[in-house]
């Protein structure tokens, strides 16, 4: 099977052509947008599909690039473990590879971490058609450059992720999520930076129209303490989960309509965002407050500013049309650097020409 | 005019060069000043470079740097020197910068949960600076009362409480570092998940190859109200893997997980007065963090685990005082190896944690080939095995067998799933075990990755991948089945 997809890779990477790889699509429009001239073909990863190897107590998956996420989530679920960074699907078919490149994660990131810091390993198809394993399957390992990590959140502009090693962890034992109304953007900041620096189980926050949800996770013990010093009103356990599962997968309403969608990723402890005084537009916080959704139609360069005074960057997250410059653009020195990791990577620039930065 | 004589004029243009750049004292270059340089913990491989440096502040270095790429002199990054690889073994021709004075910590924001530090500071002098804030930085290797964050984030380091709070990758949030075009970068940042490719994730780990640390923002998280560790007895070594399996499978993370076996125990306890069971075969420390509630019901919890899985003895440290004495006989495994022995060497592979029992086996009849005593301790939930072969580096017959003996040791982790280097880096100590781990093509990928960040080829030229000319004479070696004497000394 992935012998198909390396023939399909060295016939393009021989001819000048180019790929754009895809599993479900369910990213599809995630980064910078597919021009209409860029028909190019799709290196359709579904068929490379499978769990590889999953021993619960070495704390490690092993899947295949087109396995789904959804299959990959049920069989660690069936062993109490899951995907300590929570990663949107943002469709059923959503693919482990694609949930790799696209480097997303959900609501746990600020406290579990992101997909990068659950990758152990990679097998990556270049852009000469070799087909190479990075990292390994063990929690430690140091021998080369962690090329692996690299991988996730680039969109596969180096290769054909063709399969990953991912660490796993167990699902905490205890949950409960509170909710807490009136609270202007400030306030819900300075207890979720207050309450951050506590030894607390926290593992999700939301804030928006006024309303702060936290989620606590963990031993029953710790879940419990933490309920009685924060205070707050317990949510019923099924819409806790469907409360995290529309923030996760962006069915909540704040996500619904075709308003631009930035993402605008601050440190945690910044002031609520605005420019000349004047808020950006809705707002949607998570990540103890390092993340903020904001619906604006703001010129893009206004935003950036806004996200850049705040310590932080902006990247046009969703939006109808198709212009590009969806990420902060680089630093000169810093752009330097990806386009030669490119060229080492994929000389002849077969994969997902343009999809990070117009250009790489 | 004849090489050397250019050679050597080449060397003091540069010299004067950088002591006019820097100020005095900065710039050694008398054999006696730079003999404490001349090598890291891995004191099988001494060298004296062209020079030492050691700039004051992020300008100095960043002219350091320059005047080399000018000179086309190489330049060797060194944190504390404490490296078990190699990694800041000078250069002969090449300056070695040292970031000792550059040793402050610039910043901590108890509100944002952030230190703010300069490449030479002490991993623990974050914590116990961060400590009136009732936070700490998480990653702890053995040591951190000595090595520095700049080696840290060149190493990947780790310690005995990475299986829950993540190795160094994991709690550093943003890297300030000089190129060799002398481009001063900033990886990662103060928010989360910068835009572009994840370079921060690539530069830790990249043992001084890629760019020169001059800063680092790492992240502080509260400390716990509460630890306890079991000290668990078991009477079978492969017992105890069992155990620490089951305890995983189980769903427990356990704030630190170590074995040791006994020959590992029996050494360190006239040193370390640890308390340990020096009848078990093999012990497990194992420990919990949290609020006092979580502590009770995880202790409980792996206490019902241990005692299942075979634990012929549990003790349950009852003070923090008895905790930390668990804790400072393991951390104290490498120093009691140098009392018991005149040298040893420490390896770092990791496997699969289910292969275990088969690792261990086999460094059994190892010790019975080489004739040597190779104690293990071993970071248990993390698959990290530390394996210490005791030997007599005035013994050229002893030396042999051990680096032969650490081979071994090496390629059998590769041949069980594993890796050849969990923390300690690769160096120049297992540069040829790199030829046994990755094919051709991976390790020209890595070349691609060192040209892409350095294409002078000026920083630290010659560690950690191995060439194709290197693999294929270590491939011929190993056909003549001759053991080599000092794999690392020549070619560099
Ligand atoms: C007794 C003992 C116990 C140990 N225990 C552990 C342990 O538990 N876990 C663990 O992971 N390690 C352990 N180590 C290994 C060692 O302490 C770590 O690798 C440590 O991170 C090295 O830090 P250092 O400052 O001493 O770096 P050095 O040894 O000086 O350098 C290490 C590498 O980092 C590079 N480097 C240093 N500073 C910079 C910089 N500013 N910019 C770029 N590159 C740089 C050097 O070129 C070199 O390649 C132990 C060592 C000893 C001696």
């Amino acid at each position: 099977m992935v012998d198909d997809l390396i023939a399909q890779v060295q016939a393009a990477a021989g001819t000048g052509g180019r790929l754009r790889i895809r599993g479900s699509g369910s990213k599809d429009w995630y980064g910078e947008p597919w021009q209409a001239s860029d028909a190019l073909p799709v290196l359709d990863t579904r068929a490379h599909a499978g769990i590889v190897d999953y021993d619960p107590s070495e704390l490690v998956v092993t899947a295949r690039c087109g396995t789904p996420l959804a299959e990959l989530e049920a069989t660690l679920a069936a062993s109490g473990q899951m995907l300590a960074c929570e990663p949107p699907r943002f469709g059923p078919g959503a693919t482990v590879g694609g949930c790799v490149s696209a480097g997303l994660s959900g609501p746990r990131r600020a406290s579990a971490g992101s997909v990068r810091d659950f990758v152990l390993g990679a097998r990556l198809v270049n852009g000469r058609g070799q087909h190479m394993a990075f990292g390994g399957q063990v929690i430690k390992n140091v021998a080369g450059y962690d090329v692996s990590r690299l991988l996730a959140g680039s969109l596969g502009i180096l290769g054909l992720i063709t399969e990953v090693s991912l660490k796993v962890v167990p699902v905490p034992v205890a949950e409960a999520t509170l909710r807490f109304d009136g609270l202007e953007q400030a306030t819900a900041l300075e207890r979720l930076n207050r309450w951050a620096g506590q030894p607390l189980p926290l593992s999700a926050s939301a804030w928006a129209d006024g309303t702060l949800h936290v989620r606590l996770s963990g031993a029953e013990a710790a879940v419990r303490a933490a309920r009685s010093a924060l205070g707050g009103e317990l949510l019923p356990d099924a819409d806790a989960s469907s409360f995290w599962a529309a923030l996760r997968e962006q069915s909540a309403p704040f996500f619904a309509g075709d308003e631009p969608l930035w993402r605008m990723s601050v440190p945690s402890i910044a002031p609520p965002l605005a420019l000349a005084g004047q808020g950006l537009g809705g707002e949607l916080l998570e990540w103890g407050g390092a993340l903020r959704w904001t619906r604006s139609t703001l010129p893009a360069d206004a935003l950036r500013e806004a996200a850049r005074a705040a310590g932080g960057h902006a990247t046009l997250f969703r939006a109808a049309d198709t212009l590009s410059g969806r990420f902060t653009p680089l630093d000169p020195a810093l752009l330097h650097i990806h386009q030669r990791l490119k060229a080492e990577f994929d000389p002849a620039g077969v994969f997902n020409p343009g999809r990070l930065y117009p250009g790489l | 005019m004849d090489m050397p004589a250019r050679a050597a004029t080449g060397r003091e243009a540069l010299v004067s060069r950088l002591k006019a750049l820097l100020p005095v004292g900065s710039v050694l270059d008398t054999e006696e000043a730079q003999r404490p340089y001349e090598c890291d913990g891995l004191t099988l491989f001494r060298q004296l470079p062209l020079a030492t440096v050691l700039p004051s502040t992020e300008a100095e270095l960043v002219a350091t740097i320059q005047a080399c790429r000018e000179a086309g002199v190489p330049v060797v990054p060194r944190g504390a020197g404490t490296g078990l690889s190699g990694g800041a073994t000078p250069h002969p021709e090449g300056v070695l910068l040292s970031t000792a004075k550059m040793s402050r910590i610039l910043d901590i924001d108890p509100v944002a949960r952030t230190a703010r530090v300069q490449p030479g500071v002490r991993n623990l002098a974050i914590s116990e600076a961060a400590a009136r804030h009732g936070l700490y930085y998480a990653p702890d290797p053995s040591s951190q009362i000595a090595c520095s964050i700049g080696g840290n984030v060149a190493e990947n380091s780790g310690g005995v409480h990475c299986l829950k709070y993540g190795l160094t990758v994991h709690n550093v949030l943003r890297v300030r570092a000089v190129t060799s075009d002398g481009d001063v970068l900033e990886f990662g940042g103060g928010a989360l998940d910068s835009p572009g490719l994840d370079l921060l994730a690539v530069l830790v780990g990249s043992e001084g190859m890629l760019a020169v640390t001059t800063e680092v923002t790492v992240k502080l998280i509260p400390r716990p109200q509460l630890a306890r560790c079991i000290m668990a007895s078991f009477a079978d070594v492969g017992v105890a893997g069992d155990a620490v399996a089951r305890l995983i499978a189980d769903g427990i993370i356990p704030a630190g997980l170590e074995m040791m076996d006994q020959p590992a125990t029996r050494m360190v306890e006239p040193f370390a007065n640890a308390g340990y069971d020096l009848d078990a075969a093999a012990i497990l420390l194992c420990e919990a963090d949290g609020t006092p509630e979580e502590v009770e019901e995880e202790i409980a919890r792996m206490s019902e685990v241990l005692r299942e899985a075979g634990a012929t003895s549990l003790r349950v440290s009852a003070s923090e005082a008895e905790r930390m004495r668990f804790w400072a006989g393991r951390k104290n495994a490498f120093p009691a190896a140098g009392r018991v022995s005149p040298d040893y060497y420490c390896m770092d592979g990791t496997i699969p944690r289910r292969r275990l029992g088969e690792m261990l086996r086999a460094i059994q009849q190892m010790e019975v080939k080489y004739d040597m005593r190779c104690p293990n301790v071993f970071h248990a939930g993390d698959g990290n095995l530390h394996p210490l072969i005791l030997f007599d580096a005035n013994d050229p017959s002893s030396l042999a067998r051990a680096e032969a003996f650490g081979a071994d040791i090496l390629e059998l982790c590769v041949a069980l799933g594993g890796t050849v280097t969990g923390e300690h880096g690769v160096g120049i100590e297992k540069i040829n075990q790199m030829c046994v781990q990755f094919p051709a093509e991976a390790r020209e990928q890595f070349f691609g990755v060192k040209r892409a960040f350095d294409p002078h080829g000026l920083l630290n030229p010659g560690k950690c991948i191995p060439t194709l000319h290197r693999c294929a004479e270590y491939g011929r070696m190993k056909v003549h089945g001759g053991a080599v004497p000092h794999p690392g000394l020549e070619r560099f």
